[in-house]
Order: C-alpha cells, then sequence, then structure tokens
C-alpha cells in the first residue's frame, strides 16, 4: 500500500477513535439539550470528573484500567444526580443565557475542585498490559488500544441505539425529545425521563473521560478544553438527535485529526469553517428532531 | 383591474392544502371601505388559516388576493403592513416590559417610518407624541400610558393590541378573536371602541362570541371545513336553517 | 391635529414621560468621579487601571448586542482581536498616530460586523452561539497560522505609539494611557446613549421582546438587528485597537472566547440592559481578578463559579438592578436574563 494511503487511513483510523470517545462524551449532552433544552456547559465536567475518579480507583485502591471504569461510572452518576436535583433546578425556567452562566460557574467549581484534589499536572491512565503495542500489516500501524477503543464504543453505542428504538424507555425518550408537552399530555413523566437520562448520559461521558485520556488527558481544565468540541458535535449533529451526535462527533473526529495533520498551527481552522457551513445550511444540525 | 370597482380586499377563489387536509376551498369575500363583516364558524374551520393568508404568512395555493385592485397575493408580510392589511392577534402579542405609550409609540413610529432614526428620541417627537396621544384617548388608555403592558389587565391589553393596529393606519383591519378571554364586564367597552372605528376602514372579525357579531358586524360569512356555507346579512344568517343546524343549533340564547 | 387646548397640553408632556430614557443622574456623575479620582488616589495601578477602563469599554459594547438586542453572542473577542490586530498593523505600516488608528479599528472590526452580522442573525439561540464560536475560532486559527502576517502565536508588537494629539506621550507609568482611555470611554458612552434613547433603540427593544410582532408593525428587524451589532463591533474594535496601543503588543489571546465570557460575567455581575451596569460588573470582575489570580487562580476560579450561580439565581439583573428587584423603586426598564416573553 502507497505510503499516502496507509498515512490517510491511519488518521483516519484515529480520526475515528477521538470521534468515539466525543461521542459517548456529547450522547449526553445532545439528549438533556433535546429533552430540557437546557444548554448545560458543565457536561464535559463530568467526563472529568469520571476520568479523575478512575485515576483515584488507579492510583489509591490498586485497580486496572477496566476495573476503574464501573466505579467511575457509579462515581459519576452519583454526582450527576445529586447536582441534578440540586442546581439544575435553579436552571428550569430562565433564559438561555442564565443556563449557559450558571453551568459555565458550576464548570469553574469543577475545574478548581479538581486541581484542589488532583493538582495542575496532566495524567493520562496507564493502557493495560495486554492492550499496549500496534496491530502492523500491510504498512499500516495501529494502537491496539484505539482498536479496542473503537469497539468498546461501537458496542456501547449499538446499546444505546438498542435502548432508544427498541424498548419502552426508548419510546418515552423519543416522545419526550420531539414535544415535550405532548409527551405530558400523554402521560409521560417528562422531569424523571430527563433526570434519568441526564444522569445516565453523565455516566456514558464518564465512560469516556476515562477511556480517552490517552487522546485527551487529564487536567483540571479538561472541562473546558473540549467544551467547545463537544458543543460543536451536539449542535452539528442536531440537538436531541444521538444519531446525529454518533455521525457528527465520528465527521469531526476524522476532520480535526486530518486538519491537525494537514496545518499543525491552524489545523482547527478546516473543523471551524465546515461546522460553519453545515450551520449556515442547516441550523438546525444535520439530523435534528426537534 | 378589478370589477367590483373600489373594492377594500377582494379575495378570489383562494385554495389551500396542508398535505391532504383541504384547509382554504374557493373562498371569496370581498370588502368594501367602511365595511363591519364578521367570520365565524366551527373550531377547525379554517378561519385563521384565512387571515394569515390575508396578512401573507401563509401562500395559497390558488387564488388572489386584492387590495384596492392591486394583487398583492405574493406581497410579504411587511410590504402588506405598509399598503395598509393589520391584523390583532388572538393571542396578545405586545411589548410586555415596555410602557403602553412606548409600545404604541413603537407602532405609530414605524407606521411613518421615523423609527430607525439612531439619535434623538421618540418622546422629543411631536407626531409620535401627538398619535400616541390620539390614540390613548381614542381607547379610553390615557390613564395607563406609563404602566409596563405586564402590569394590565387582560382587557387592557386587548385594548392595546388594537390601538397598536389602529396606529399603522390600516386600510384593511382583520381582529383575530377580540373577545377571546375578555371578561364580559370589559366585553362592553370592547364593543364601544369597535363601534368607534374610523368609519373608512375595512374590518373583518373573526368571533365566537355571538354576542359580539350580531352586535358589531353588517354581514357575516360562515366558515364550514374550510369553504364558504353562507354569507349575507346578520338577521340573513341568523335565519339560515343550515347555519343553525351546523353552528348555532345547540345555542338556546341565540 | 391642532386641539392644543390647555388640558391636552400637560397630558402631551405626561406621555412623553411615559416614555424611558437614560437621564444623565447622580449615579451616570459619580461613575465618572470615581473614574477621574483613581488617576489622583492610586496613582500606582494606573497599569491595572488602563486595563479595566478597556474592559468596561468592551463589555458595554457586548451589553449593546446582548443586553439591548438580545444576541447571544460569545463572538466579542474575534471583534475586539480584529481591531487590535487592526490598529498595530496600521501603526507598524503606516502611521503611530494613535487616534487614527483607533478608527481603523473600528473600521475594520465594523466591518466584520456587517460581514457576519447578515450570517449569524440568520440564527438563534444554541446554533448562533455556535456560530458566533466558529467564526471566533477561525480567526484564531488563522491568526495562528499566517505567522508572517500576524506574528502567529507571537502576535504583533515592536512599534511605537506616537503622542495623542501631538501633546501627550506615553509613559511607562500609564499616566497618558488612563486618560486617554477614559477619554475614548467616554465617548463610546455618549455614543451609546444616543443610540440607545432614540428611536432605533427603542425599536431594538421592541425587537428583543417580541421579535415576531415588530415585524408585523413593517419593521425589518434583521437589519436593524445588523446596525446594532456592527455598532457593537465597532466599539469592541476600538477596544481592542486601545490595548494593542497602549500594551504595545496584540496576540492571539484576544481572539477566544474566555474574552467574552469574562464580559458576560461582568455583565451578569453588574446588569444588562443598563449601560453602567458594564462599568460596575467589568470594575468589580477585572479588579477582583487580577488581585485573585494572582494570589490562587484555582480559588480565584472556585469563587468566581460559586459566585456566577448565585448571581443568575438571585441577582440576575445584576448589582445595578438590585434595587429593582428588591422592590425599592419603581425601574423603568427590565431586561437582562428574565426574558418572560409572551
Amino acid at each position: 500500500m502507497g505510503d499516502f494511503l496507509s498515512t490517510w487511513l491511519a488518521l483516519t483510523f484515529n480520526g475515528i477513535a477521538f470521534g468515539m470517545i466525543l461521542f459517548l462524551i456529547s450522547s449526553g449532552l445532545t439528549v438533556t439539550l433535546g429533552v430540557m433544552r437546557l444548554v448545560n456547559l458543565s457536561h464535559c465536567g463530568f467526563a472529568m470528573i469520571g476520568g479523575y475518579i478512575a485515576m483515584a480507583a488507579v492510583d489509591y485502591l490498586g485497580f486496572g484500567l477496566l476495573a476503574s471504569i464501573p466505579v467511575a461510572i457509579v462515581g459519576t452518576m452519583l454526582i450527576a444526580a445529586v447536582i441534578e436535583r440540586t442546581l439544575f433546578q435553579w436552571t428550569y425556567g430562565i433564559t438561555e443565557l442564565g443556563q449557559i452562566l450558571m453551568t459555565f460557574g458550576l464548570t469553574l467549581v469543577m475545574v478548581a475542585m479538581c486541581n484542589i484534589l488532583f493538582g495542575p499536572l496532566l495524567h493520562a491512565l496507564p493502557v493495560p498490559h495486554w492492550l499496549t503495542g500496534n496491530f502492523q500489516g500491510g504498512g499500516i500501524v495501529i494502537s491496539v488500544y484505539r482498536c479496542f477503543l473503537i469497539v468498546i464504543s461501537g458496542l456501547i453505542a449499538i446499546g444505546i441505539w438498542y435502548v432508544v428504538e427498541r424498548t419502552d424507555f426508548g419510546a418515552r425518550l423519543r416522545a419526550s425529545v420531539d414535544n415535550p408537552r405532548m409527551a405530558r399530555c400523554a402521560g409521560i413523566n417528562v422531569r424523571q425521563i430527563f433526570s434519568l437520562t441526564f444522569t445516565v448520559g453523565c455516566g456514558l461521558a464518564a465512560v469516556g473521560g476515562v477511556l480517552g485520556t490517552q487522546m485527551l488527558p487529564l487536567e483540571p481544565y479538561y472541562a473546558l478544553d473540549y467544551l467547545i468540541l463537544t458543543l460543536i458535535v451536539v449542535a452539528t449533529g442536531g440537538l436531541g438527535s444521538l444519531q446525529g451526535s454518533f455521525y457528527a462527533a465520528l465527521l469531526i473526529g476524522v476532520i480535526d485529526t486530518w486538519g491537525r495533520y494537514i496545518l499543525p498551527a491552524g489545523g482547527g481552522f478546516v473543523m471551524y469553517a465546515i461546522v460553519l457551513a453545515i450551520l449556515l445550511a442547516r441550523p438546525q444540525g444535520l439530523f435534528a428532531r426537534a | 383591474m378589478s370589477e367590483t370597482s373600489g373594492a377594500a380586499l377582494e379575495i378570489s377563489g383562494l385554495y389551500k392544502n396542508f398535505g391532504a387536509l383541504r384547509v382554504t376551498q374557493d373562498i371569496n369575500l370581498t370588502l368594501q371601505p367602511g365595511a363591519r363583516h364578521a367570520l365565524i364558524g366551527p373550531n377547525g374551520a379554517g378561519k385563521t388559516t384565512l387571515v394569515n393568508q390575508i396578512t401573507g404568512v401563509l401562500r395559497p395555493d390558488k387564488g388572489s388576493i386584492r387590495l384596492f385592485g392591486t394583487d398583492i397575493t405574493g406581497a410579504t408580510p411587511e410590504r402588506r403592513v405598509a399598503l395598509g392589511v393589520v391584523r390583532t392577534f388572538q393571542i396578545i402579542s405586545l411589548f410586555l416590559r415596555l410602557t403602553v405609550a412606548e409600545n404604541i409609540g413603537l407602532s405609530v413610529a414605524a407606521s411613518r417610518s421615523l423609527d430607525a432614526k439612531p439619535w434623538g428620541s421618540l418622546r422629543d417627537d411631536d407626531r409620535v407624541v401627538e398619535g400616541v396621544a390620539e390614540l390613548l384617548e381614542r381607547l379610553g388608555l390615557t390613564g395607563v400610558a406609563h404602566r409596563k403592558v405586564s402590569e394590565l389587565g387582560y382587557g387592557q391589553r386587548r385594548l392595546v393590541e388594537i390601538a397598536l393596529a389602529l396606529a399603522l393606519k390600516p386600510k384593511v383591519l382583520l381582529l383575530d378573536e377580540p373577545a377571546a378571554g375578555v371578561s364580559s364586564r370589559d366585553l362592553g367597552l370592547l364593543l364601544e371602541i369597535l363601534n368607534r372605528l374610523p368609519k373608512e376602514i375595512a374590518v373583518l372579525v373573526i368571533e365566537h362570541d355571538m354576542s359580539l357579531v350580531f352586535r358589531f358586524a353588517q354581514r357575516i360569512t360562515v366558515l364550514v371545513g374550510g369553504a364558504k356555507l353562507v354569507e349575507g346579512t346578520v338577521d340573513e344568517v341568523r335565519n339560515n336553517q343550515q347555519v343553525r343546524d351546523v353552528y348555532l343549533g345547540r345555542r338556546a340564547d341565540v | 391635529m391642532a386641539t392644543a387646548s390647555p388640558e391636552t397640553r400637560p397630558a402631551i408632556a405626561n406621555i412623553r414621560s411615559a416614555f424611558a430614557a437614560h437621564r444623565i443622574n447622580l449615579v451616570d456623575v459619580g461613575i465618572w468621579v470615581v473614574a477621574i479620582g483613581a488617576y489622583f488616589v492610586v496613582p500606582t495601578y494606573l497599569s491595572l487601571g488602563t486595563t479595566v477602563l478597556i474592559m468596561i469599554l468592551f463589555t458595554l459594547s457586548l451589553d449593546l448586542a446582548v443586553g439591548y438586542g438580545g444576541i447571544d453572542t460569545l463572538g466579542q473577542g474575534a471583534f475586539y482581536g480584529v481591531g487590535g490586530y487592526a490598529a498595530a498593523f496600521w501603526a507598524l505600516n503606516v502611521t503611530g498616530e494613535p487616534i487614527s488608528g483607533l478608527v481603523v479599528g473600528a473600521l475594520v472590526a465594523g466591518l466584520l460586523g456587517l460581514v457576519t452580522g447578515p450570517i449569524i442573525l440568520r440564527t438563534r439561540g444554541l446554533t448562533l452561539i455556535m456560530i458566533t464560536l466558529a467564526i471566533t475560532s477561525m480567526l484564531h486559527e488563522f491568526a495562528v497560522t499566517a505567522k508572517s502576517v500576524t506574528g502567529g502565536d507571537d502576535g504583533l508588537t515592536g512599534y511605537h505609539i506616537l503622542p495623542v494629539l501631538g501633546l501627550f506621550h506615553f509613559d511607562i507609568y500609564f499616566r497618558t494611557a488612563y486618560f486617554y482611555c477614559l477619554a475614548v470611554l467616554a465617548v463610546a458612552f455618549v455614543v451609546a446613549r444616543i443610540v440607545v434613547n432614540s428611536p432605533f433603540g427603542l425599536t431594538v427593544r421592541g425587537i428583543r421582546e417580541n421579535p415576531v410582532r415588530m415585524r408585523l408593525l413593517g419593521v425589518r428587524t434583521r437589519n436593524r438587528l445588523i446596525g446594532l451589532f456592527t455598532l457593537s463591533g465597532a466599539m469592541a474594535g476600538v477596544a481592542g485597537a486601545l490595548t494593542a496601543q497602549v500594551t504595545g503588543l496584540i496576540g492571539v489571546d484576544t481572539l477566544t472566547f474566555l474574552v467574552s465570557g469574562n464580559a458576560l460575567i461582568g455583565l451578569i455581575l453588574g446588569g444588562f440592559g443598563r449601560l453602567y451596569g458594564a462599568f460596575l460588573g467589568a470594575a468589580l470582575f477585572y479588579i477582583f481578578s487580577d488581585r485573585a489570580a494572582a494570589i490562587n487562580p484555582f480559588h480565584w476560579l472556585l469563587g468566581l463559579g460559586i459566585l456566577l450561580i448565585l448571581s443568575v439565581r438571585f441577582m440576575p439583573n445584576g448589582l445595578t438592578g438590585l434595587p429593582e428587584q428588591l422592590h425599592l423603586f419603581r425601574g423603568k426598564q427590565g431586561s437582562g436574563l428574565d426574558r418572560s416573553g409572551p
């Protein structure tokens, strides 16, 4: 295989891995926005919290990466549930701008707390022994870990798809996204659906945070660094559309990776330009439902 | 040029479908200047859809709308307002946190293109202030000029709605359920205001409140399922058997 | 219409007063007294003071867009940066004369507003925010990449600014700079007041309240908002130009959403849609962030985060809106976050 082609394939592969992580992190946000129209800037913070909980499990409890995932999920979901029941009650009924400012404030608190607890240095979670190394074949080199990432994320995505499209809960969720008012009239407890979905969404973000530390290393500013990227994925994919988030995440992951390869300094330019074009052509996102 | 000389509003052969649903079927309606016309019909008969087509928010599939002979079927909503086709809303739509005077002032200024100046002030513009004063007086709102609309009761907000519409110097005024939500106490005042509307304006009222319709309108059009069922004077419509069956049949106090 | 009988004359005056307007009052005077007084009272802090003045100007520009126009933009930094780079360019390549540099900054930033306005204002809500972010980020990436033009990561520097009006030299104690910025801020404030009190200003407030209704009054709302957006952008450009001139350096950190974010925080503290809310909020924020961040940046973030949450919850109209919120007296205009529309 040509050198050029193998480079592009490797880039695409890495882009997909990156995109998968983005999807895991933004899946919760798109549902939050879709169901409750809540602009939650702190969402990335939950991914960060998940990552740090896993790190604590690894450092202080001697867990391996995979074992730390359930710990991170549970821990993050607990924190998310508490925050949802308390702080988020204040965000309902205020304007978008107010939600932005309030959740931004929450994000700052998260950043500060993580610094106080874990210090300002970068951390990446150690890759388990059996996942290190690369696959080599036909001139292409792909990291085993990223393969693993894609597989796991793919499985989770399928799981999400199944729950949303094939279960009763999923039907009620979709109804709540399409038309919250009608859903309430039809007897669906939209508030409860939201609470549940929000918490699970944060759990998913935590998974993304834990698995993605090789590409998105943990540090207190994590919540802010990747916020824009997450928002872009959600906005381009379409608010409330998990399918949209999925494709947008992959698209953006790949474009961003290619972009940074072509133009190391200003590679983001390409991605932002494409995002701008998409949003202008379809302001509601590629796969908007509501 | 239209055959009906001097007609203020002439709707000919209007059709509109939403997919398979026929919401407007072959509507023909003519309003002379000074007309006091009511449009009634059961819910879902297509009354508001018709008004939306007249104001330009919806585009009809077939047919034409003429204003004093000029075809406005393709004109934008803003253009129609400029030409004198003005409506009020069933659900009151005002500038809640601005005062009554500011609300009316905006309308007056907009109608005279005085609203775009980035210096000076409306309060110092005599033409605007006098226009506002005149409308406040006409609608009995002088006492609440200072109050924010959000502080007003429903009936008074209705009157502000009408003031906003009148400020635009309409030639054709479309009132979408002006009595909706108005208490029976304020209804008398509303009727008085309606009866004092400028004589030259052609007024089309969509209403469910029959007492208002019968005391205001000279002619009534009954719309059922998007099509015109009957049209005539108040007495003709009142005594029409079809109308009674379809619409008025159940009411004992007609 | 000449029914000017004795009864109608006081009635007309009554109606005039029903139109809200920013009148010069004690607060306005007080602000300028404090600003001028600071020069004499804390002469060693003039560098910080100059920054505060510039940021007040920037926050004021954002208030026009957000507080009055209801345009939720996170891209004000784009105007700031573009204005700054334009002024630096001007000083480097044409002349170090400062006032012309300000004009250039305003024009270039205004042009950006005029070009991007129609694009941005076609959207609302989250999409609008994302588009403003995307544009700002694009400019940021461009500035980083085009090293030959913009100096890349290092930014533009090495230009010399000539004395203001040929008389006042810029010194290292920021004495000239302080009054220079104060004068520019005063002019900008006067312009903002004129626009806000004008018929155009009232129309814009109406658009914010109820855009649909405004359209049905026959007003072309998008054009109005584009005009406001351009003005707001030009003002932010002036702020950027001031920064470039006064600090002798302009860099890519101006083209971020954090810049806009800081100004938004200033507005939530001070109050949206009240011109002097920008003064109070920006002053508080930048003074505190300068002092507190020097001590411990993360503790500062913690405090700021908590402050934001509490402000939005309990003080959505900012400090300047507090009297009205507490019903201490009847305020004339509500604004900011309580957008309880129809």
